[in-house]
Protein backbone atom coordinates (compact mmCIF):
# COMPACT_ATOMS: atom_id res chain seq x y z
CA UNK A 1 0.00 0.00 0.00
CA UNK A 2 1.14 3.43 -0.68
CA UNK A 3 -0.83 4.99 1.74
CA UNK A 4 1.71 3.94 4.40
CA UNK A 5 4.33 5.60 2.77
CA UNK A 6 3.12 9.06 3.63
CA UNK A 7 4.48 7.88 6.86
CA UNK A 8 8.13 7.90 5.77
CA UNK A 9 9.71 11.22 5.92
CA UNK A 10 8.21 10.96 9.73
CA UNK A 11 9.39 7.46 10.31
CA UNK A 12 12.79 8.94 9.03
CA UNK A 13 12.77 11.82 11.34
CA UNK A 14 12.06 9.86 14.64
CA UNK A 15 15.18 7.60 13.84
CA UNK A 16 17.20 10.29 12.93
CA UNK A 17 16.59 12.94 15.41
CA UNK A 18 15.00 11.16 18.43
CA UNK A 19 16.26 7.18 18.41
CA UNK A 20 19.70 8.11 16.99
CA UNK A 21 20.46 11.02 19.19
CA UNK A 22 19.03 8.83 22.19
CA UNK A 23 21.24 6.44 21.76
CA UNK A 24 24.22 8.58 21.58
CA UNK A 25 23.44 9.79 25.24
CA UNK A 26 23.56 5.98 25.95
CA UNK A 27 27.21 6.05 24.17
CA UNK A 28 28.75 9.06 25.54
CA UNK A 29 27.43 7.72 29.10
CA UNK A 30 28.72 4.59 29.10
CA UNK A 31 32.45 5.36 27.71
CA UNK A 32 35.57 7.59 28.84
CA UNK A 33 36.71 10.68 26.55
CA UNK A 34 38.57 7.65 24.93
CA UNK A 35 36.25 5.72 23.64
CA UNK A 36 36.46 3.05 26.23
CA UNK A 37 33.28 1.43 28.15
CA UNK A 38 33.14 2.75 31.75
CA UNK A 39 30.32 2.72 34.35
CA UNK A 40 32.11 5.77 35.89
CA UNK A 41 29.90 8.50 34.62
CA UNK A 42 26.98 7.09 35.67
CA UNK A 43 28.20 5.92 39.14
CA UNK A 44 29.05 9.54 39.37
CA UNK A 45 25.72 10.36 41.09
CA UNK A 46 27.17 8.97 44.15
CA UNK A 47 29.53 11.80 44.72
CA UNK A 48 28.21 13.80 47.30
CA UNK A 49 28.30 17.41 45.00
CA UNK A 50 25.85 14.87 42.18
CA UNK A 51 24.05 13.24 44.64
CA UNK A 52 23.50 16.17 46.78
CA UNK A 53 21.58 18.01 43.17
CA UNK A 54 19.55 15.35 42.80
CA UNK A 55 18.26 14.74 45.98
CA UNK A 56 17.62 18.75 46.50
CA UNK A 57 15.94 18.17 42.83
CA UNK A 58 13.63 15.41 44.32
CA UNK A 59 12.94 16.87 47.15
CA UNK A 60 12.12 20.26 45.54
CA UNK A 61 10.32 18.91 42.39
CA UNK A 62 8.28 16.55 44.76
CA UNK A 63 7.19 19.85 47.31
CA UNK A 64 6.02 21.68 43.85
CA UNK A 65 4.08 18.79 42.54
CA UNK A 66 2.10 18.22 45.69
CA UNK A 67 1.57 22.15 46.36
CA UNK A 68 0.17 22.40 42.61
CA UNK A 69 -1.95 19.09 43.01
CA UNK A 70 -3.74 20.67 46.37
CA UNK A 71 -4.42 24.13 44.76
CA UNK A 72 -5.35 22.67 41.42
CA UNK A 73 -7.60 19.91 42.38
CA UNK A 74 -10.13 22.39 44.10
CA UNK A 75 -9.71 25.10 41.61
CA UNK A 76 -10.72 22.37 38.44
CA UNK A 77 -13.73 21.65 40.94
CA UNK A 78 -14.99 24.84 41.27
CA UNK A 79 -14.30 25.49 37.36
CA UNK A 80 -16.17 22.28 36.71
CA UNK A 81 -19.26 23.10 38.86
CA UNK A 82 -19.80 26.20 37.64
CA UNK A 83 -20.14 24.46 34.08
CA UNK A 84 -18.46 27.09 32.33
CA UNK A 85 -17.45 24.50 29.18
CA UNK A 86 -14.07 23.81 28.03
CA UNK A 87 -13.23 27.03 25.63
CA UNK A 88 -14.66 29.72 28.31
CA UNK A 89 -12.94 33.22 29.09
CA UNK A 90 -12.55 31.81 32.81
CA UNK A 91 -10.94 28.64 31.84
CA UNK A 92 -9.41 30.39 29.30
CA UNK A 93 -7.99 33.01 32.02
CA UNK A 94 -6.31 30.32 34.12
CA UNK A 95 -4.65 28.71 31.04
CA UNK A 96 -3.10 32.30 29.41
CA UNK A 97 -0.02 32.79 31.72
CA UNK A 98 1.10 28.98 29.89
CA UNK A 99 1.59 30.78 26.95
CA UNK A 100 3.35 33.79 28.38
CA UNK A 101 7.50 33.12 27.77
CA UNK A 102 8.47 30.63 30.53
CA UNK A 103 11.55 32.71 30.55
CA UNK A 104 9.94 35.82 30.86
CA UNK A 105 7.28 34.58 33.93
CA UNK A 106 10.44 33.46 36.03
CA UNK A 107 11.93 36.74 35.44
CA UNK A 108 8.93 38.60 36.42
CA UNK A 109 9.63 36.76 39.79
CA UNK A 110 12.75 37.50 40.10
CA UNK A 111 11.91 41.61 39.72
CA UNK A 112 9.31 40.58 42.26
CA UNK A 113 10.99 38.45 44.85
CA UNK A 114 14.08 40.78 44.89
CA UNK A 115 16.27 42.52 47.81
CA UNK A 116 15.15 45.55 46.15
CA UNK A 117 12.46 44.29 44.22
CA UNK A 118 8.88 44.92 44.20
CA UNK A 119 7.73 42.85 47.13
CA UNK A 120 9.70 44.37 49.52
CA UNK A 121 9.45 47.98 47.99
CA UNK A 122 5.79 47.66 49.06
CA UNK A 123 6.16 46.25 52.42
CA UNK A 124 8.60 48.75 53.16
CA UNK A 125 6.23 51.53 52.60
CA UNK A 126 4.30 49.83 55.00
CA UNK A 127 6.43 49.74 57.09
CA UNK A 128 6.22 46.13 57.49
CA UNK A 129 9.21 43.61 57.43
CA UNK A 130 11.17 43.10 54.62
CA UNK A 131 11.46 39.44 52.96
CA UNK A 132 14.22 37.30 51.97
CA UNK A 133 12.98 34.27 49.91
CA UNK A 134 15.21 34.79 46.81
CA UNK A 135 17.85 32.64 46.27
CA UNK A 136 16.54 30.24 48.62
CA UNK A 137 14.83 27.15 47.99
CA UNK A 138 11.42 28.38 48.66
CA UNK A 139 11.72 30.65 45.82
CA UNK A 140 12.55 28.09 43.45
CA UNK A 141 9.33 25.76 45.20
CA UNK A 142 7.44 29.19 44.16
CA UNK A 143 9.20 29.14 40.57
CA UNK A 144 7.89 25.95 40.01
CA UNK A 145 4.90 26.18 40.89
CA UNK A 146 3.97 28.76 38.78
CA UNK A 147 5.51 27.64 35.80
CA UNK A 148 4.03 24.33 36.05
CA UNK A 149 0.62 25.03 37.82
CA UNK A 150 -1.07 25.16 34.40
CA UNK A 151 -0.39 21.70 33.24
CA UNK A 152 -1.95 20.55 36.38
CA UNK A 153 -5.25 22.51 35.86
CA UNK A 154 -5.69 21.10 32.56
CA UNK A 155 -5.68 17.68 32.76
CA UNK A 156 -7.73 17.33 36.19
CA UNK A 157 -10.13 20.21 34.62
CA UNK A 158 -10.36 17.51 31.83
CA UNK A 159 -10.85 14.44 33.35
CA UNK A 160 -13.53 16.18 36.07
CA UNK A 161 -15.27 17.20 33.53
CA UNK A 162 -16.17 14.27 32.48
CA UNK A 163 -17.57 13.11 35.56
CA UNK A 164 -21.20 12.79 34.81
CA UNK A 165 -23.47 15.32 37.43
CA UNK A 166 -25.70 11.98 37.71
CA UNK A 167 -22.97 9.85 39.95
CA UNK A 168 -22.64 13.03 42.02
CA UNK A 169 -25.85 13.37 42.97
CA UNK A 170 -26.37 9.75 43.33
CA UNK A 171 -23.95 9.84 45.83
CA UNK A 172 -25.64 12.23 47.61
CA UNK A 173 -28.79 11.30 47.50
CA UNK A 174 -27.15 7.70 49.32
CA UNK A 175 -26.24 10.22 52.36
CA UNK A 176 -22.58 10.46 51.28
CA UNK A 177 -21.25 13.83 52.45
CA UNK A 178 -18.96 15.97 50.78
CA UNK A 179 -15.82 14.76 51.99
CA UNK A 180 -17.07 10.85 51.43
CA UNK A 181 -18.40 12.32 47.87
CA UNK A 182 -14.48 14.00 47.51
CA UNK A 183 -12.90 10.80 48.59
CA UNK A 184 -15.05 7.58 47.28
CA UNK A 185 -16.73 10.09 43.42
CA UNK A 186 -14.64 12.98 42.62
CA UNK A 187 -10.59 11.38 43.47
CA UNK A 188 -11.28 8.00 42.02
CA UNK A 189 -13.11 9.23 39.40
CA UNK A 190 -9.83 11.43 38.39
CA UNK A 191 -6.90 9.11 38.49
CA UNK A 192 -6.14 9.94 34.73
CA UNK A 193 -6.00 13.56 35.30
CA UNK A 194 -3.99 13.43 38.52
CA UNK A 195 -1.39 11.18 37.29
CA UNK A 196 -0.96 12.89 33.98
CA UNK A 197 -0.77 16.49 36.15
CA UNK A 198 2.07 14.63 38.21
CA UNK A 199 4.67 13.89 35.83
CA UNK A 200 3.52 16.82 33.72
CA UNK A 201 4.67 18.78 36.83
CA UNK A 202 7.42 16.58 38.23
CA UNK A 203 8.91 16.00 34.89
CA UNK A 204 9.96 19.41 34.21
CA UNK A 205 10.51 20.19 37.93
CA UNK A 206 12.93 17.83 38.49
CA UNK A 207 15.29 18.48 35.49
CA UNK A 208 15.14 22.51 34.84
CA UNK A 209 18.15 24.15 35.66
CA UNK A 210 16.58 27.56 34.53
CA UNK A 211 14.47 28.37 37.24
CA UNK A 212 17.06 27.43 39.84
CA UNK A 213 19.34 29.48 37.90
CA UNK A 214 16.80 32.57 37.94
CA UNK A 215 15.60 32.73 41.37
CA UNK A 216 18.16 30.16 43.58
CA UNK A 217 20.89 32.65 42.62
CA UNK A 218 24.12 30.53 41.47
CA UNK A 219 25.04 28.47 44.80
CA UNK A 220 21.99 26.16 44.89
CA UNK A 221 22.56 23.24 42.60
CA UNK A 222 19.84 21.17 41.02
CA UNK A 223 20.76 18.30 39.12
CA UNK A 224 19.66 19.92 35.96
CA UNK A 225 22.33 22.64 36.39
CA UNK A 226 24.92 20.12 37.21
CA UNK A 227 23.91 18.81 33.73
CA UNK A 228 23.76 21.61 31.96
CA UNK A 229 27.30 22.67 33.03
CA UNK A 230 28.44 19.98 31.81
CA UNK A 231 27.54 20.75 28.68
CA UNK A 232 28.09 24.47 28.60
CA UNK A 233 30.87 25.26 30.54
CA UNK A 234 33.24 21.88 31.25
CA UNK A 235 32.80 20.32 28.34
CA UNK A 236 32.93 16.63 29.87
CA UNK A 237 30.00 15.13 27.82
CA UNK A 238 30.55 11.71 29.46
CA UNK A 239 29.87 13.15 32.74
CA UNK A 240 26.88 14.99 31.27
CA UNK A 241 25.14 12.41 29.11
CA UNK A 242 26.27 9.23 32.34
CA UNK A 243 24.00 11.80 35.05
CA UNK A 244 21.55 12.24 32.26
CA UNK A 245 21.34 8.63 31.38
CA UNK A 246 20.39 8.44 35.64
CA UNK A 247 17.85 11.44 35.31
CA UNK A 248 16.17 9.33 32.30
CA UNK A 249 15.39 6.41 34.72
CA UNK A 250 12.93 9.03 36.81
CA UNK A 251 11.73 10.27 33.63
CA UNK A 252 11.20 6.45 32.41
CA UNK A 253 9.35 5.45 35.98
CA UNK A 254 6.71 8.33 35.51
CA UNK A 255 6.09 7.53 31.89
CA UNK A 256 5.27 3.68 33.08
CA UNK A 257 2.94 5.36 35.81
CA UNK A 258 1.11 7.44 33.04
CA UNK A 259 1.14 4.53 30.90
CA UNK A 260 -0.14 2.38 33.69
CA UNK A 261 -3.36 4.72 35.29
CA UNK A 262 -4.15 6.93 32.09
CA UNK A 263 -4.06 4.23 29.22
CA UNK A 264 -6.85 5.66 26.78
CA UNK A 265 -4.90 9.28 27.46
CA UNK A 266 -8.24 11.12 28.83
CA UNK A 267 -6.04 12.73 31.16
CA UNK A 268 -3.85 14.67 28.26
CA UNK A 269 -3.85 18.83 28.33
CA UNK A 270 -4.10 18.94 24.80
CA UNK B 1 -33.30 29.54 45.63
CA UNK B 2 -30.17 29.54 47.32
CA UNK B 3 -29.07 28.43 50.83
CA UNK B 4 -27.03 30.75 53.13
CA UNK B 5 -25.24 27.89 52.92
CA UNK B 6 -24.42 27.63 48.98
CA UNK B 7 -23.87 31.56 49.42
CA UNK B 8 -21.11 31.29 51.35
CA UNK B 9 -19.88 28.64 49.43
CA UNK B 10 -20.48 30.56 46.21
CA UNK B 11 -18.07 33.39 48.15
CA UNK B 12 -15.32 31.08 48.84
CA UNK B 13 -15.21 30.07 45.59
CA UNK B 14 -14.79 33.28 44.38
CA UNK B 15 -12.46 34.32 46.94
CA UNK B 16 -10.27 31.16 46.01
CA UNK B 17 -10.42 31.50 42.11
CA UNK B 18 -9.05 35.66 42.80
CA UNK B 19 -6.41 34.74 45.00
CA UNK B 20 -5.02 32.11 42.46
CA UNK B 21 -5.61 34.87 39.58
CA UNK B 22 -3.52 37.52 41.71
CA UNK B 23 -0.82 34.61 42.35
CA UNK B 24 -1.02 33.72 38.08
CA UNK B 25 -1.17 37.55 36.84
CA UNK B 26 0.86 39.63 39.67
CA UNK B 27 3.88 39.37 38.25
CA UNK B 28 2.94 39.87 34.29
CA UNK B 29 1.03 43.14 36.03
CA UNK B 30 4.16 44.43 37.46
CA UNK B 31 6.66 43.58 34.47
CA UNK B 32 4.11 45.62 32.35
CA UNK B 33 3.76 48.77 35.02
CA UNK B 34 7.41 48.53 35.21
CA UNK B 35 8.20 48.65 31.17
CA UNK B 36 6.03 52.12 31.83
CA UNK B 37 8.48 53.20 34.74
CA UNK B 38 10.92 55.67 33.77
CA UNK B 39 13.13 55.37 37.41
CA UNK B 40 15.29 52.13 37.12
CA UNK B 41 14.45 51.05 40.72
CA UNK B 42 12.38 48.60 40.54
CA UNK B 43 10.77 49.27 43.95
CA UNK B 44 9.70 52.93 42.82
CA UNK B 45 7.72 54.62 40.41
CA UNK B 46 9.23 57.33 38.67
CA UNK B 47 6.87 58.51 36.16
CA UNK B 48 5.53 57.38 32.96
CA UNK B 49 7.83 56.85 30.38
CA UNK B 50 8.07 55.13 26.84
CA UNK B 51 11.79 55.60 26.38
CA UNK B 52 12.06 51.84 27.10
CA UNK B 53 9.96 50.56 24.57
CA UNK B 54 12.12 52.86 22.01
CA UNK B 55 15.29 51.42 23.36
CA UNK B 56 14.08 48.41 22.45
CA UNK B 57 12.89 48.99 18.92
CA UNK B 58 16.77 50.60 18.53
CA UNK B 59 18.41 47.25 19.26
CA UNK B 60 19.68 45.13 16.58
CA UNK B 61 20.18 42.63 18.43
CA UNK B 62 16.36 42.36 19.99
CA UNK B 63 15.55 43.22 16.21
CA UNK B 64 17.45 40.15 15.20
CA UNK B 65 16.58 37.59 18.36
CA UNK B 66 13.03 38.67 16.75
CA UNK B 67 13.17 37.82 13.61
CA UNK B 68 14.92 34.40 14.28
CA UNK B 69 12.05 33.60 16.74
CA UNK B 70 9.23 33.86 14.33
CA UNK B 71 10.97 32.87 11.36
CA UNK B 72 12.00 29.85 13.55
CA UNK B 73 8.20 29.33 15.01
CA UNK B 74 6.92 30.02 11.48
CA UNK B 75 8.88 27.21 9.41
CA UNK B 76 9.04 24.58 12.46
CA UNK B 77 5.10 24.63 12.35
CA UNK B 78 5.04 24.60 8.74
CA UNK B 79 7.22 21.84 7.99
CA UNK B 80 5.93 19.87 11.16
CA UNK B 81 2.60 20.33 10.00
CA UNK B 82 3.16 18.54 6.39
CA UNK B 83 5.45 15.74 8.04
CA UNK B 84 2.97 15.15 10.86
CA UNK B 85 -0.33 15.40 8.61
CA UNK B 86 1.28 12.91 6.06
CA UNK B 87 2.93 10.66 8.90
CA UNK B 88 -1.12 10.42 10.76
CA UNK B 89 -2.65 9.43 7.45
CA UNK B 90 0.25 6.82 6.45
CA UNK B 91 -0.09 5.93 10.39
CA UNK B 92 -3.37 5.28 10.02
CA UNK B 93 -3.42 2.56 7.26
CA UNK B 94 -0.19 0.67 9.29
CA UNK B 95 -1.40 -2.39 11.14
CA UNK B 96 -1.44 -2.08 15.14
CA UNK B 97 2.06 -3.09 16.11
CA UNK B 98 3.81 -0.95 13.54
CA UNK B 99 1.67 1.65 14.28
CA UNK B 100 1.82 1.65 18.17
CA UNK B 101 5.81 1.19 18.09
CA UNK B 102 5.85 4.32 15.88
CA UNK B 103 3.69 6.39 18.25
CA UNK B 104 5.55 5.23 20.72
CA UNK B 105 9.02 6.48 19.43
CA UNK B 106 7.23 9.54 18.27
CA UNK B 107 6.06 10.87 21.52
CA UNK B 108 9.43 10.45 23.37
CA UNK B 109 10.21 14.23 22.49
CA UNK B 110 7.11 14.96 23.87
CA UNK B 111 7.37 13.25 27.08
CA UNK B 112 11.05 13.38 27.60
CA UNK B 113 12.70 16.04 29.96
CA UNK B 114 13.63 18.87 27.87
CA UNK B 115 17.17 18.98 28.70
CA UNK B 116 17.55 15.31 27.62
CA UNK B 117 16.04 16.01 24.33
CA UNK B 118 17.98 19.08 23.82
CA UNK B 119 21.30 17.46 24.88
CA UNK B 120 20.91 14.18 22.54
CA UNK B 121 20.04 16.68 19.78
CA UNK B 122 23.11 18.43 20.24
CA UNK B 123 24.99 15.52 20.42
CA UNK B 124 23.54 14.15 17.36
CA UNK B 125 24.26 17.24 15.30
CA UNK B 126 28.09 17.21 16.61
CA UNK B 127 28.23 13.82 15.86
CA UNK B 128 27.09 14.44 12.29
CA UNK B 129 29.28 16.91 11.55
CA UNK B 130 26.55 19.83 11.36
CA UNK B 131 27.51 23.22 12.59
CA UNK B 132 25.16 24.37 15.30
CA UNK B 133 23.62 27.56 13.85
CA UNK B 134 19.67 28.32 13.04
CA UNK B 135 19.43 25.61 11.15
CA UNK B 136 19.98 23.49 13.86
CA UNK B 137 17.59 25.18 16.09
CA UNK B 138 15.36 24.57 13.23
CA UNK B 139 16.00 21.08 12.99
CA UNK B 140 15.26 20.24 16.93
CA UNK B 141 11.80 22.76 16.92
CA UNK B 142 10.64 20.64 14.23
CA UNK B 143 11.52 17.75 16.56
CA UNK B 144 9.85 18.16 19.12
CA UNK B 145 6.57 19.92 16.85
CA UNK B 146 6.04 16.36 15.62
CA UNK B 147 4.03 14.61 17.63
CA UNK B 148 2.14 17.45 18.73
CA UNK B 149 0.66 17.48 15.15
CA UNK B 150 0.59 13.86 14.85
CA UNK B 151 -1.61 13.85 18.23
CA UNK B 152 -4.13 16.61 16.94
CA UNK B 153 -4.66 15.34 13.62
CA UNK B 154 -4.79 11.95 14.23
CA UNK B 155 -8.42 11.84 16.16
CA UNK B 156 -10.05 13.98 13.37
CA UNK B 157 -8.30 10.69 10.72
CA UNK B 158 -10.39 8.48 13.29
CA UNK B 159 -13.79 10.35 12.73
CA UNK B 160 -13.83 10.39 9.19
CA UNK B 161 -15.66 8.06 7.33
CA UNK B 162 -14.05 5.72 5.21
CA UNK B 163 -16.97 4.88 2.65
CA UNK B 164 -17.15 8.94 1.59
CA UNK B 165 -13.01 8.68 0.42
CA UNK B 166 -14.34 5.10 -1.47
CA UNK B 167 -17.24 6.93 -2.65
CA UNK B 168 -15.39 9.29 -4.32
CA UNK B 169 -12.53 6.90 -6.16
CA UNK B 170 -15.40 4.93 -7.26
CA UNK B 171 -16.78 7.70 -9.33
CA UNK B 172 -13.47 7.94 -11.05
CA UNK B 173 -11.37 10.81 -8.83
CA UNK B 174 -7.55 9.99 -8.39
CA UNK B 175 -6.65 8.90 -4.77
CA UNK B 176 -5.11 12.41 -4.55
CA UNK B 177 -7.87 13.96 -5.84
CA UNK B 178 -10.24 12.21 -3.57
CA UNK B 179 -7.92 13.17 -0.37
CA UNK B 180 -8.04 17.11 -0.85
CA UNK B 181 -11.59 17.20 -1.80
CA UNK B 182 -13.00 14.36 0.69
CA UNK B 183 -10.84 13.76 3.23
CA UNK B 184 -8.98 16.76 3.59
CA UNK B 185 -12.02 18.81 4.47
CA UNK B 186 -12.48 16.59 7.65
CA UNK B 187 -9.22 16.72 9.43
CA UNK B 188 -8.28 20.37 8.58
CA UNK B 189 -9.38 21.66 11.69
CA UNK B 190 -6.56 19.07 13.40
CA UNK B 191 -4.13 19.84 11.10
CA UNK B 192 -4.91 23.30 11.96
CA UNK B 193 -4.85 23.01 15.59
CA UNK B 194 -1.24 21.19 15.70
CA UNK B 195 -0.36 23.94 13.46
CA UNK B 196 -1.01 26.55 15.87
CA UNK B 197 -0.02 24.09 19.09
CA UNK B 198 3.72 23.82 16.99
CA UNK B 199 4.02 27.57 16.46
CA UNK B 200 3.29 28.33 19.83
CA UNK B 201 5.39 25.82 21.37
CA UNK B 202 8.53 26.87 19.35
CA UNK B 203 8.06 30.83 20.05
CA UNK B 204 8.07 29.42 23.87
CA UNK B 205 11.14 26.97 23.86
CA UNK B 206 14.19 27.91 25.77
CA UNK B 207 16.09 24.55 26.38
CA UNK B 208 16.16 22.74 23.02
CA UNK B 209 17.18 26.35 21.13
CA UNK B 210 20.09 26.39 24.18
CA UNK B 211 21.50 23.11 23.44
CA UNK B 212 21.31 23.54 19.55
CA UNK B 213 22.14 26.92 18.78
CA UNK B 214 25.34 28.19 17.54
CA UNK B 215 27.27 30.86 19.38
CA UNK B 216 25.76 34.55 17.95
CA UNK B 217 22.43 33.11 16.98
CA UNK B 218 19.90 33.75 19.36
CA UNK B 219 15.82 33.94 19.74
CA UNK B 220 14.25 36.10 22.32
CA UNK B 221 14.31 33.49 24.96
CA UNK B 222 18.06 32.64 24.20
CA UNK B 223 18.75 36.62 24.57
CA UNK B 224 16.56 37.35 27.54
CA UNK B 225 18.60 34.23 29.72
CA UNK B 226 21.73 35.64 28.42
CA UNK B 227 20.87 39.38 29.47
CA UNK B 228 18.87 38.03 32.60
CA UNK B 229 22.78 37.42 33.97
CA UNK B 230 24.39 40.43 33.42
CA UNK B 231 21.33 42.38 34.95
CA UNK B 232 17.72 43.37 33.97
CA UNK B 233 17.17 45.92 31.29
CA UNK B 234 13.66 47.81 31.69
CA UNK B 235 14.18 47.33 27.29
CA UNK B 236 13.20 43.77 28.58
CA UNK B 237 10.41 44.71 30.53
CA UNK B 238 9.29 46.48 27.12
CA UNK B 239 9.46 43.48 25.28
CA UNK B 240 7.90 41.29 27.65
CA UNK B 241 4.61 43.55 27.73
CA UNK B 242 4.96 43.76 23.53
CA UNK B 243 5.07 39.45 23.54
CA UNK B 244 2.38 39.00 26.26
CA UNK B 245 -0.45 41.56 24.40
CA UNK B 246 0.86 39.73 21.16
CA UNK B 247 0.08 36.07 22.74
CA UNK B 248 -3.34 37.82 24.42
CA UNK B 249 -4.59 38.92 20.76
CA UNK B 250 -3.77 35.93 18.99
CA UNK B 251 -5.48 33.50 21.50
CA UNK B 252 -8.10 35.65 22.02
CA UNK B 253 -8.64 35.87 18.10
CA UNK B 254 -8.23 31.83 18.13
CA UNK B 255 -10.26 30.81 20.97
CA UNK B 256 -13.31 33.52 20.60
CA UNK B 257 -13.57 34.70 16.69
CA UNK B 258 -17.30 34.86 15.21
CA UNK B 259 -18.01 31.52 13.91
CA UNK B 260 -16.86 29.55 16.96
CA UNK B 261 -19.60 28.94 19.37
CA UNK B 262 -20.22 31.08 22.31
CA UNK B 263 -20.22 29.78 25.23
CA UNK B 264 -21.83 31.29 28.76
CA UNK B 265 -18.29 32.50 30.06
CA UNK B 266 -19.58 36.20 31.32
CA UNK B 267 -19.26 34.77 34.38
Amino acid sequence: MSRKMLAGPYIIWVVGFTVIPLLLIVYYGLTTASGAFTLNNVTAIAQPEHAKALGLALLLSLISTVVCLLLAFPLAMILRNRGVGRGSFVVFLFILPMWMNFLLRTLAWQTLLEKNGVINGILGFLHLPKIAIINTPAAIVLGMVYNFLPFMVLPLYNVLCKIDDNTINAARDLGANFFQTLIRVWIPLSVPGIISGITMVFVPALTTFVISNLLGGSKILLIGNVIEQEFTRSSNWNLGSGLSLVLMVFILISMMLVEKYDKNGEGTAF
Amino acid sequence: MKTTKEKILHIVENGYLGVILVFLYAPILTMMALSFNSSKSRAQWGGFTLEWYAQMFDSASITSALYNTLYIALMSALIATVIGTAAAIGMNSMKRTPRAVLTSLGNIPMLNAEIVTGISLMLGFIAFGITLGRTTILLGHITFNLPYVVLSVMPKLKQTNKSTYEAAMDLGASPVYAFFKVVFPDILPGVLSGFLLAFTMSLDDFIITHFTKGSGVNTLSTLIYSEVRRGIKPSMYALSTIIFVTVLALLIVANFAPGKKKSEAAA
